[in-house]
């Protein structure tokens, strides 16, 4: 066990020795494996925030029924009653469009416009929750509704959040799509780079070989080389996405207060800096591993 | 120790470098490998060390077939013996001290006894004070006697030599040729091809000729 442990331990210095002994070679190997793999990290810090952001706000979903601004206050309230004894409703919120005028006026740069016109251009309303939320139920209600008297507008408030929703399943299906693509393509790097190495360091192979070294012993820098260049590589793309998000912050929170909403970008989360690491120091692995078995196959 | 039962070894397309060679070389014996340029000694020893396969023939070490060796049983055969190669096989980028260090780390000796065996082995071929000198910076006798230290500090019980004296002047081959006498003395089994049969006036000698061992 003791053999076992200082055989790793001579075989990960010798493949730091070797990651040192050529580093420009090394720094230009890993930043190449940083920017592939910083591509779906930073992919999925966006996603990240774009989840938090989207978990903040209400997705509990509402249909918005608008009466006609000519509609009088009597009109508004049957309806108010019809819908509150509609089995398909579970509750109901009515708005008064002074209130809504109220409300719209004490809104910057709103109030001068409002103020300009002769009436109040806002219709009384209800805000409706619904007992089945699914988007089939509510789109039948709300074309029911439609149909209703004096009823101007029917709108599903979900929707947007539908949208977002499928959005983010866009995202997350290409940030995985990223992470395929450009994981293979870090194995690819590994491979090549160990393939070199292997090259460089054949004269100690062959002589190790002779004085009686197996296989394992042989590999065990290299793949301690991959995993390294896959670690380092790891290291790179974080602070690469970390650097981003950094620079990203000021224009994009000022960008959400624009839409009443606040943002602070956050960076990879610890679960996610640990599955980048572990992801790249794997696939270094693999890219040594399958670059040491193609060798090994010549003896 | 090591036997030869009508050995033979062909390259292709068709070259027989050894043909029906039956020999045996004894525990503890210096035996000599001696014949013309291409008679088929290196081939000899490569088979010895397990580096070629024979063709036919079986070949027996320490009761050990090697044509029935597997290839993961391979490194364990080469670690209980001692090689020094006709191009020495030195590692360029390494001092000295680890060159003679690599067939211990490949076995896993323990690090702080490996040191105390690489410095006993130095000094036994007279390199004590170069060890951390790289292998450019030594004369050709001293890369031989290198070669020699790196050979025996695992203590094998065989050690095989190819050629060690070649390219050496007289007193310098005469050096080397007392250092493999002293291990022959300790107990060790010495097989050595060379051309310099001056050097080991009291080994037994193998002449080949053509690939085929003269009685």
């Amino acid at each position: 066990m003791r053999i076992w442990l200082s055989q790793h331990q001579d075989a990960a210095r010798l493949a730091l020795r070797r990651l040192a002994a050529a580093p420009v070679n090394s720094l230009l190997s890993l930043l190449a494996i940083g920017i592939a793999l910083a591509l779906p990290a930073g992919g999925q810090m966006l996603l990240a925030n774009a989840l938090q952001l989207s978990g903040t706000t209400s997705a509990v979903p509402q249909i918005s029924v608008f009466m006609a601004t000519n509609a009088e206050r009597q009109a508004a309230t049957e309806i108010g009653e019809r819908l509150g004894r509609h089995a398909g409703v579970k509750q109901v919120l009515f708005v008064p469009r002074e209130e809504t005028l109220a409300r719209m006026k004490s809104g910057p740069g709103l109030r001068e416009v409002i103020e300009a016109l002769p009436a109040n251009p806002f219709p009384d309303a209800f805000v409706v929750s619904v007992a089945d939320e699914s988007l089939a139920a509510m789109e039948r209600l709300s074309v029911e509704f439609r149909q209703w008297p004096k009823i101007e507008h029917v709108q599903l408030d979900s929707a947007w959040v539908r949208r977002l929703d499928a959005l983010l399943k866009l995202g997350r299906t290409t940030v995985l799509l990223l992470a395929a693509l450009l994981g293979t393509g870090l194995i690819a790097i590994s491979f090549s780079i160990i393939r070199m190495q292997v090259l460089t360091q054949r004269s100690e192979i062959e002589v190790s070989r002779l004085l009686g070294a197996t296989n394992g012993y042989i590999q065990r820098p290299f793949l301690y080389f991959g995993v390294f260049l896959g670690l380092g590589g790891g290291v790179l793309a974080w602070l690469l996405v970390a650097a981003a998000a950094l620079w990203l912050r000021a224009p994009l929170a000022e960008l959400a207060r624009l839409y009443d909403l606040t943002l602070a970008l956050q960076t990879l989360g610890a679960r996610d800096s640990a599955l980048l690491l572990g992801f790249a120091a794997s696939l270094g692995w693999l890219g040594a591993m399958i670059s040491m078995r193609q060798h090994m196959q010549q003896y | 120790m090591i036997r030869f039962e009508r050995v033979s070894k062909r390259y292709p397309p068709g070259l027989d470098a050894l043909s029906d060679v039956s020999c045996e070389v004894a525990e503890h014996e210096m035996a000599l490998v001696c014949g013309h340029s291409g008679a088929g000694k290196s081939t000899l020893l490569k088979l010895v060390a397990g580096v070629e396969k024979p063709s036919g023939g079986a070949l027996l070490i320490g009761g050990q077939n090697l044509a029935a060796l597997s290839r993961s049983a391979l490194p364990f055969l080469r670690r209980r013996i001692g090689m020094v190669f006709q191009d020495q096989k030195l590692l360029f980028d390494r001092t000295v001290f680890d060159n003679v260090m690599l067939p211990l780390s490949i076995v896993g000796f323990p690090r702080r006894d490996a040191a105390q065996r690489v410095r006993a082995a130095l000094d036994k071929v007279g390199l004590a004070n170069r060890e951390k000198a790289m292998p450019v910076m030594l004369s050709g006798g001293e890369q031989q006697r290198l070669a020699i230290a790196r050979a025996v500090v695992n203590r094998p019980s065989l050690l095989l030599a190819d050629e060690p004296t070649a390219h050496l002047d007289a007193e310098t081959g005469a050096d080397v040729a007392r250092i493999f006498h002293e291990f022959h003395h300790v107990g060790v089994t010495v097989m050595i091809a060379t051309y310099a049969t001056e050097l080991f006036p009291a080994a037994r000698r193998l002449q080949l000729d053509h690939g085929r061992l003269l009685s």
